[in-house]
């Protein structure tokens, strides 16, 4: 297979600032005194909650239980006593908090007995086995989207002859440096994540996309790869870049294939997974570890010594800042995520959650986008220049604004990745992507309301229809009641007019005299009768 | 046993021939425009246009025996919609029938006030409320359309109308605040009064 590469349309050249981060190994904190875990952190529903406030947890244990489809397992990330069953504020733009648990931590680290068998030869075992496993350990894309990880190879595996599977290593966002640590430290617990994934969908060839900024771990991951002596798997170092990173753009870097609207990349025989979910397949399938931590940056110039920690689930964001030295005077912003697709969170008194790949703390005069009051688009197009979908920003711009949704989507707003760069290069200070994000939650409101309202009729006509079916099957049964009494009262007057025959059969000749006898004397009378009709009609005429 | 299993078995094969004859035999025969008003209806299935329904209202305006501005949970939006399909003017809501609200709500049942007499429960259009005889009753929130018309049959008053309530599902993006989206109150002072 050809490793030949293809450019990406548009993207911006931002300062990485990776060095603030990359230069001290990774380190593992102290525990936290307690953990918030909330029972979503998943693309779906929340599962069932499984404990009560009160109850010992062990590590690993798991907290909740699957629902229907759409809910996925979050488990305790050390032991502990629950000490609070309730809403707790998360990591999410709106501020809204969510059910969760919180666990006394006792610092004893005991597993019990929830550690999952470790599968070392899993090349043996069956796939289905590894799926459960993989959904069992809880498992999601750690890339930024937490899309389950099983769903993603189980929906790839059943579309069958996967051509390419991708490992995203790009890390393409400032400030974010917790990939390149990972690769650094981990290359080959990464690579026999990434074997588990090959032994599952058995692709034609497995391009590992790294941008070239990272070279320590590009040397990493080569090496780690010349030791399996695995031809199908190819290190890929491609250009700096934003948003190379983002799936659908890696995908076209590495095979120059588009995904187009309204397409799964699986559909095409593509498939794109993150480094550090290889990296926790290994840990669910060959360690037996359920997804309980993962590596977060922190990082930014509002914080004294930027670094990479290997977190536990739900250590609330202010033990991290705290073990990287705590916040110095810059500190004006706090972000979760990276420079150009970070969120802004509202206090610190969140946890870290299977979403969160870095707590960026900066200064106002940092941030990507400027705060200055936007002024009016002046139409110079250099938004359209930079979006790598291909879409015309400004355009989406206007209509997002007058919020005519049916335009917004006839310019395929559902294509826009969020990536930002148009709020970036934009003269005009115009945050075009919140407006973007924004109508994406109109439309998307305007779906729900459309279904409920169509629900709301289906409901409506069924209940016409079983008020109807009810009478219905009412009148049936009256009918059939009737029908029921009215054959007992034949059959009783059946059996009476039988018994009457019985008794009558005796005196059949003496009826039979009486009966001659009454038609003679009818007989007679009608003779009579007419008789004299007759003689009073002559009379009437003789007059 | 086995004549248990057949007679479940023949009822539920009686009952789903009886649903499957119902839904052939009382489907709403097919009138392109009232299928068109009646999407364009809000299917609160309320009553305050004073039919018992949305499908019934779309019934009698497209028989010209109702005018395009009785439903109130619809308000300006459907009413142009109304227009539309009709091809006729738009005109004002007429209050007679009841005020236009942007908040939607949701009827909840106050549950330890509830004596369990099912009488909500018959007055709900879309079958959202769950109980049984002399059992606590609930409603279904994701069902519920707001249309209130379980208040008045409950006896002890303790249906109750609230707004949905906001949370993360929920929850969108908002604006970025920029000139166009900041209101604008203009505040004209007070004539001065010149001096005599
Ligand atoms: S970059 Fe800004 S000013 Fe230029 S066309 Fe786009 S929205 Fe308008
Ligand atoms: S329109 Fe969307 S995809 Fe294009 S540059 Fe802006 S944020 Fe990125
Ligand atoms: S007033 Fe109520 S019942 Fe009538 S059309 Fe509007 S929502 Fe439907």
């Amino acid at each position: 297979m050809s490793s030949q590469q293809y450019i990406m349309h548009g993207g911006v050249h931002v300062a990485g600032h990776k060095a603030l981060s990359t230069d001290k190994a990774m380190s593992t904190l102290a525990l936290p005194e307690r953990l918030m875990i909330p029972t979503r952190q998943h693309r779906g529903i929340g599962g069932k909650l499984l404990v009560a406030e009160g109850d010992y947890v062990y590590k690993g244990q798991p907290l909740t239980e699957q629902r229907a489809t759409g809910s996925y397992l979050v488990h305790a990330s050390t032991s502990g006593t629950i000490e609070k069953v309730g809403r707790f504020l998360v990591p999410h733009r709106s501020g809204y908090s969510c059910i969760g648990v919180s666990i006394k931590v006792d610092g004893k680290e005991d597993w019990g007995n929830y550690r999952l068998a470790p599968m070392k030869d899993f090349v043996t075992i069956d796939n289905a086995l590894l799926l459960d496993r993989i959904n069992d350990a809880g498992v999601v894309g750690l890339g930024g989207a937490v899309f389950p990880t099983a769903v993603k190879i189980g929906s790839g595996a059943k579309q069958g002859a996967l051509k390419t599977l991708i490992i995203n290593a790009a890390e393409c966002e400032p400030y974010i440096t917790c990939d390149d640590v990972l690769m650094r430290t981990e290359a080959d617990q990464i690579v026999t994540g990434i074997q588990v994934m090959l032994k599952m969908l058995s692709p034609e060839q497995c391009l590992i996309g790294i941008e070239d900024n990272k070279p320590e771990a590009i040397a990493a991951l080569k090496e780690a790869v010349a030791k399996l002596d695995h031809r199908t798997i190819k290190v890929i170092v491609i250009p700096t870049i934003y948003p190379s990173g983002d799936a659908k753009q890696l995908t076209k870097i590495l095979t120059g294939v588009e995904i187009a609207k309204g397409k799964r990349s699986y559909e095409l025989g593509i498939l794109c997974h993150n480094v550090a979910t290889a990296h926790s397949l290994y840990k669910a399938v060959v360690l037996g570890e359920p997804l309980l931590s993962r590596l977060v940056t922190v990082t930014g110039a509002g914080v004294k010594e930027p670094q990479n920690f290997d977190v536990l689930l739900g250590t609330p964001f202010t033990h991290l800042v705290q073990a990287a030295g705590g916040y110095t005077n810059k500190a004006e912003r706090l972000l979760m995520g990276g420079l150009m697709m970070g969120y802004p969170m509202h206090t610190d008194e969140i946890p870290v959650v299977k979403a969160t790949n870095c707590v960026l703390v900066l200064p106002e005069s940092d941030l990507a986008y400027s705060s200055d009051m936007a002024m009016p688009c002046t139409r110079c197009g250099k938004c359209v220049e930079v979006c790598p979908p291909k879409l015309l920003p400004q355009q989406l711009y206007w209509h997002s604004r007058a919020n005519d949704l049916e335009r917004v989507q006839k310019h395929n707003l559902a294509d826009c990745i969020e990536c930002g760069c148009c709020s970036y290069v934009c003269p005009s200070n115009i945050d075009l992507v919140s407006y973007f994000t924004h109508a994406k939650g109109a439309l998307r409101e305007e779906r729900q309301k459309q279904e409920k309202i169509d629900q709301a009729r289906e409901r409506f006509e069924f209940r016409d229809f079983r008020i109807q079916r009810d009478k219905e099957e009412r009148d049936a049964k009256r009918a059939e009641h009737k029908a029921a009494l009215q054959k007992k009262k034949a059959a009783m007057a059946a059996k009476k007019a039988q018994e009457g025959e019985n008794s009558v059969s005796a005196t059949d000749s003496k009826q039979d005299a009486i009966k001659a006898a009454l038609a003679r004397v009818q007989a007679k009378k009608k003779a009579q009768q007419e008789q004299t009709s007759d003689s009073s009609k002559t009379e009437s005429k003789q007059d | 046993m086995i004549v248990a299993i057949l007679t479940l078995l023949g009822l539920a094969l009686f009952f789903g021939l009886l649903l499957g004859y119902a839904a052939i035999h009382f489907k709403v025969k097919g009138n392109p425009i009232v299928d068109k008003l009646d999407a364009a209806l809000p299917q609160t299935q309320c009553g305050q246009c004073t039919f018992p329904g949305c499908r019934p209202y779309a019934e009698a305006i497209e028989r010209g025996e109702a005018e395009i501005n009785q439903c109130p949970p619809g308000g300006e939006t459907t009413i142009q919609e109304l227009a539309d399909i009709m091809g006729v003017e738009t005109i004002p809501l007429n209050d007679d029938h009841g005020e236009h609200s942007d908040t939607p709500e949701v009827a909840v049942i106050i549950e330890d006030q509830c004596i369990g007499c099912t009488l909500c429960i018959q007055a709900c259009p879309v079958d959202a409320i769950m109980g049984a005889a002399k059992q606590m009753h609930t409603v279904i929130a994701d069902e519920c359309t707001g249309c209130e018309l379980c208040l008045p049959p409950c006896p002890v008053d303790c249906i109750v109308m609230l707004p949905i309530k906001q949370n993360i599902e929920r929850w969108n993006n908002p604006l970025p605040l920029a000139l166009e989206n900041i209101p604008v109150v203009v505040e004209t002072a007070p004539k001065v009064v010149q001096g005599e």
